[in-house]
């Protein structure tokens, strides 16, 4: 595959290594405490886990792992949404796989699933609009979830079924945006990231232009970084010269997909389809103003909101959850009281730890702290 | 979630509705292309690039020029390393 390989060049990956460790000693914060740095996406937190990258830096860099798996940071409550949809009889539900095992309050999709009900996974929305095609007599919804990455595509299938007449086809959108999220957690109290891996694929379609609030307001650095190892060793690297030499930029490492004003002709199939809502309630987060979008006017008799009647209500995460602590950097996954316990992969309590995007996921499946987790249980 | 795979465009299939086979790791898949089209990038020069391909969308084209000097500085960052390897080897 294209440029993959030289991307994981071991021999390379050492060198950089090196010059991070010795970066690391040249920088020295207050209290001697850890250099933080936060992966916004969850795709990093799952290359950072695969490659064992947390393991060959220093001790003194940490990774602290980002709101930026949008499976983890559903609410209890959209999943009980769709579980309302997905329980009507003429319902075709589609979904990509990682959101069938998030726990709703009472059933996840799978649970349902297993019950009888005609669940589908998908790879692409466009998959869930051909079942819709060759289903005329079902109504068939598709759940769109997803950052800025994912948004061009469900924008692009419901303008295709409208290109095409198909009538039948209806999304229930719980698309969300990166910049209000990067906002709340800098925002957030007892905050204390030195500076940000940005999330590679968001940028590929926003740019890195709406990143620079971060450097000038907040005067933070943010890199934007590719996904294999040598990407994000490069961007780390990046992020510590910008430490050490007391500066705050926006920088982007992954120029080979990444422009720094992003893709018009993903942008504007967003604006066409989608609006911002006020706010979207976050698991763990709380609600975030304007850090979700729903089906604008012109498209709404797509919008599964509308058509299911879905209520709005809150359902909180059981107490003995800290996915809340976990996502903002306060806590370590494994400093959850549950974590490894009552919270497994098999059995997740919290979303955290679904997706192997997850923190706490990501930290169970690759055996990370294994002497910390040993120590608890 | 937001993992896409680099893929190769192999050739455009129903321009109608802007959709290209690409080769993914030797499978063959129909991805739609409207995200990679663009005033610079017609249907016709797609063919042969490579592009990201994420949830059956091909996201954006990778530009080959980017990633050589990409590599290029990640070769440089490993210099100086290599050099003090060499002085520490002459020391012998
Ligand atoms: S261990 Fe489970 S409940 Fe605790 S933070 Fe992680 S996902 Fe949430």
């Amino acid at each position: 595959m294209k440029y993959v390989d030289e991307f994981r060049d071991p021999k390379q990956a050492k060198k950089i290594l090196l010059e991070i460790d010795k970066l690391c000693t040249e920088i020295v914060l207050p209290e001697d405490r850890p250099i933080q740095i936060m992966e916004v996406c969850g795709g990093h937190t799952h290359s950072i886990f695969r490659y064992g990258l947390n393991q060959l830096l220093p001790k003194k860099l940490e990774f602290v792992h980002g709101p930026g798996c949008p499976v983890c940071v559903l609410p209890r409550s959209v999943v009980d949404n769709c579980i309302r949809i997905a329980e009507n009889e003429d319902v075709i539900f589609t979904t990509f796989g990682d959101a069938m095992r998030v726990p709703g309050s009472e059933k996840s999709l799978l649970d349902l699933k297993a019950d009888g009900r005609d669940i589908r996974m998908v790879y692409s929305p466009l998959d869930a609009m051909t079942i819709a095609q060759n289903n005329p007599d079902k109504r068939v919804v598709f759940f769109g979830l997803g950052f800025e990455t994912t948004m061009p595509s469900t924008a692009l299938s419901i303008m295709q079924a409208k290109k095409l007449g198909v009538d039948n086809f209806y999304l229930f959108c719980n698309h969300i945006t990166i910049i209000p999220t990067i906002k709340a957690v800098l925002d957030s109290p007892g905050m204390r990231i030195d500076g940000f891996l940005g999330p590679g694929h968001v940028s590929l379609i926003i740019g890195t232009k709406p990143y620079h609030f971060i450097a000038d307001e907040y005067q933070k650095p943010l890199v934007a970084a590719g996904f294999e190892p040598l990407d994000i060793l490069q961007s780390v690297w990046m992020i510590l010269k910008q430490l050490k030499n007391g500066e705050a930029k926006v920088e982007n490492q992954y120029k080979r997909l990444v422009n720094d004003n992003g893709n018009a002709s993903a942008l504007s199939p967003i604006a066409e389809v989608f609006e911002l809502r006020e706010f979207f309630e976050w698991r763990g987060l709380g609600s975030i103003n304007h850090s979700g979008v729903k089906i604008n006017d012109k498209y709404r008799q797509y919008d599964a909101e509308a058509v299911f009647k879905l209520k709005e209500v809150t359902v909180t995460d059981p107490d003995v959850c800290q996915c809340g602590e976990v996502l903002k950097g306060v806590l370590k996954p494994w400093q959850c009281k549950v974590f490894g316990k009552e919270c497994t992969p098999e059995i997740p309590l919290g979303a955290l730890m679904v997706s192997t995007e997850g923190a706490c996921s990501a930290h169970y499946s690759y055996g990370q702290n294994i002497d910390l987790i040993n120590q608890k249980l | 979630m937001c993992l896409g795979v680099p893929a190769q465009i192999k050739e455009i299939v129903d321009m109608d509705n802007q959709m290209a086979m690409v080769d993914l790791s030797g499978v063959s898949r129909a991805v739609n292309i409207a995200c990679v089209l663009s005033d610079t990038n017609s249907a016709e020069t797609l063919i042969g690039q490579w592009v990201l391909v994420h949830v059956g969308f091909a996201l954006s084209v990778v530009d080959e020029e980017e990633a050589y000097k990409t590599l290029k500085i990640l070769d440089e960052i490993g210099e100086l390393y290599a050099t003090m390897e060499d002085l520490k080897q002459g020391e012998k």
